[in-house]
């Protein structure tokens, strides 16, 4: 069987990882995950880029040494002058980068970048505009269904389309932190309580229900989106690579299951089954994609 | 003292009555949309027929109130033309401002119509100078709705940034999330604000009893919240339900309140605001009415520079369950 053209891509971690933590992962995939990009920086939350941007450099590096392309993503909700001067910095870099917030796009316009799924970017016209200012690549909103993807995809051929295909769903941001919140505390006096909670903080229903996953400011689906898709499925609706969002699960394992499946040596189903067994986050779900409430696992149809 | 600038006060107008109910009680301007998935509020008998807008149009314009065109959801795929023919239509109909939030509108607005005044709706989420400037300088956007997520000395440190006017929201429903930043309804349900205009929709709404005998409201297979026998059930809204994290259960993302910066009037005219916005277009013609009554004595009053502020406690009421925060206008509540 031949080697499929798509690529996988690690997305930026979410989570807040102790520093040492995350230069550790960070060297593990560089030396071991079959990923041909990976996102670095932190997406979520200001207050934690102080304790992540003194490991960078060294990540970058070690990833690059590694042949790997690297991408800076940035913050998707600054608001203080510290975090809107940090952007402005890093629209600058000399290294491809990922943005999460319109904030962004005129510091970097005419320079190439990809738009991240924290973006309203739902239609055709909309990328297009992008494209025009930069875009090379995009990740769709996890809302988006396959369908308008494969529409886009056909008509905004010049821009590489990246699924969401791995982890607990970025659906919300706030001002608000809900970890602070949930610890009797506010986001300015938060003492950094998100870092208990490698995976986001489980939030049930009051029937027991599992719901959500609280990290910071951000909510995810306490449910794992699995993209189980045969590579030629990918191909017909113009996937170009597939994005593995990061868990304290063994991400390469996660990523060789994924790199076997686009190489056809295992199928989508046994691909979900073999993730199962890895110890997910949460329950599999991919109705997204089909359109549906996001939680629901489908049958996924073209 | 010398007068302030008078506050213009922007009303919801969710049907045709509540458009005359809003200009009569005195809204400087209202704002409402078509009856399709291309405004924030496609709610099954809301909004209006392109003959209703005319009408309201003309209606608003005889009172010297303005009329401003919500056209705020994201485009589909593959069916912006839908979306376009909105502009197109509210621009023919006289409209003295379109609101919106997507690319694609705001650069069809811009391209086909560089006369239309735009505004750029809550839902593009724009709360840095940085991306307000771009909006404005990209596609001549005139003024921006804030997006919930700021403190008022914030509004005004960034009304010092940037060339546009800044319109806020001082009453009624109040989003938790930040506004086009939320997929919450649609993880539930398939249903959400960017997608087809509804959050937590009555259709995947249900209602169920556990075995103890209190009432489980649920949304889209998920329970939201529980009441008490006799307790007055409140509708799931998501972000307002009660969960557990950390073996604790609570309101954790917000209780069951609304917005209510009636008392924040003057500090939201020294902050540099424009317009003062009122959410509701759900809300009946009474409830607009007293509302806009309220508000614009407020606003009247502000402007007279007498320094006092009529009583605005019977608005309490008028919030569901008589709840009401001031949200992120106070820095403690993040």
């Amino acid at each position: 069987m031949s080697a499929s053209p798509i690529e996988l891509a690690l997305g930026p971690c979410l989570f807040n990882w102790p520093a040492e933590r995350m230069a550790d992962f960070y060297a593990r995939i560089a030396d071991e995950a079959p990923v041909e990009r990976v996102y670095v920086g932190e997406v979520v939350c200001g207050k934690r880029m102080p304790f992540t941007d003194p490991i960078w450099p060294d990540a970058i590096e070690r990833l690059r040494d590694a042949g790997k392309t690297v991408v800076y993503s940035a913050l998707a909700q600054p608001s203080s002058r510290r975090e809107r001067n940090a952007l402005t910095l890093q629209a600058a870099y000399d290294l491809p980068i990922e943005i999460n917030d319109m904030s962004m796009l005129p510091a970097r316009s005419g320079r190439s970048f990809t738009a991240g799924p924290l973006l309203n970017c739902y239609n055709e016209a909309c990328l297009t505009f992008l494209a025009a200012r930069g875009a090379t690549d995009w990740c769709p909103p996890v809302e988006l269904p396959l369908s308008s993807i494969r529409k886009i995809a056909a008509l905004v051929p010049e821009v590489g389309i990246e699924l969401f295909a791995f982890g607990r769903l970025p659906l919300a941001l706030s001002s608000r932190c809900y970890h602070a919140r949930s610890h009797g505390l506010t986001k300015d006096s938060c003492q950094f309580v998100c870092d208990r909670d490698p995976d986001g903080m489980a939030v049930t229903t009051v029937d027991g229900q599992r719901f959500l996953a609280a990290n910071g400011i951000q909510t995810l689906s306490d449910s794992c989106q699995v993209a189980a898709l045969a590579p030629d499925h990918l191909e017909i609706l113009g996937i170009s690579r597939l994005r593995l969002s990061p868990h304290s699960t063994d991400m390469v394992r996660v990523a060789s299951l994924f790199r076997q499946c686009l190489d056809r040596e295992i199928a989508p189903d046994e691909l979900e089954a073999r993730l199962e067994e890895t110890g997910l986050p949460g329950p599999i779900c991919n109705a997204y994609l089909n359109g549906d409430a996001g939680w629901k696992k489908e049958i996924l149809s073209l | 003292m010398t007068d302030a600038p008078c506050l213009e006060l922007v009303c919801p107008a969710g049907t045709p009555s509540s458009l005359r109910t809003a200009v009569d009680a005195g809204a400087h301007a209202v704002y409402c949309g078509f009856n399709d998935e291309t405004n924030a509020r496609n709610f099954p008998g809301l909004n209006f027929s392109p003959d209703e807008l005319h009408h309201g149009i003309a209606y608003a314009h005889k009172a010297g109130a303005k009329v401003l065109v919500a056209i705020n959801t994201f485009a589909t795929a593959g069916a912006t033309d839908t979306w376009r023919t909105a502009v197109d239509r509210a621009v023919a109909s006289g409209a003295d401002a379109i609101i919106a939030a997507d690319i694609a509108v705001l650069d069809h607005c811009a391209t086909r119509h560089p006369e239309q005044r735009l505004h750029l709706s809550v839902q593009a989420a724009a709360n840095t100078p940085e991306a307000i400037e771009f909006y404005a300088e990209t596609f001549g956007v005139k003024r921006v709705v804030l997006p919930r997520v700021l403190s008022v000395p914030e509004i005004a440190a960034l009304n010092a940034e940037i060339s546009v006017e800044t319109e806020v929201f001082v009453f009624g429903g109040l989003c938790v999330m930040t506004e086009g930043r939320c997929a919450l309804s649609s993880y539930a349900t398939g249903k959400s604000p960017n997608l087809t205009g509804v959050c937590s929709p009555p259709d995947h709404v249900s209602y169920s009893e556990d075995p103890s005998g209190k009432l489980l409201t649920r949304l889209g297979g998920f329970t939201i919240d529980s009441f008490a026998q006799g307790e007055a059930a409140g509708y799931p809204t998501l972000c307002k339900g009660q969960f557990t994290a950390r073996g604790k259960t609570s309101h954790l993302f917000e209780d069951p309140v609304s917005l209510n910066a009636a008392d924040l009037l003057p500090d939201l005219a020294r902050a540099g605001v424009t317009a003062l916005k009122i959410e509701g277009r759900q809300r009946g013609k009474a409830y607009i009415g007293q509302v806009v009554r309220a508000f614009r004595s407020a606003v009247d009053a502000l402007a007279s520079g007498t320094g006092t502020l009529p009583d605005m406690a019977a608005l309490k009421n008028l919030s569901e369950g008589g709840r009401q925060t001031t949200g992120s206008y106070r820095k403690t509540w993040r």
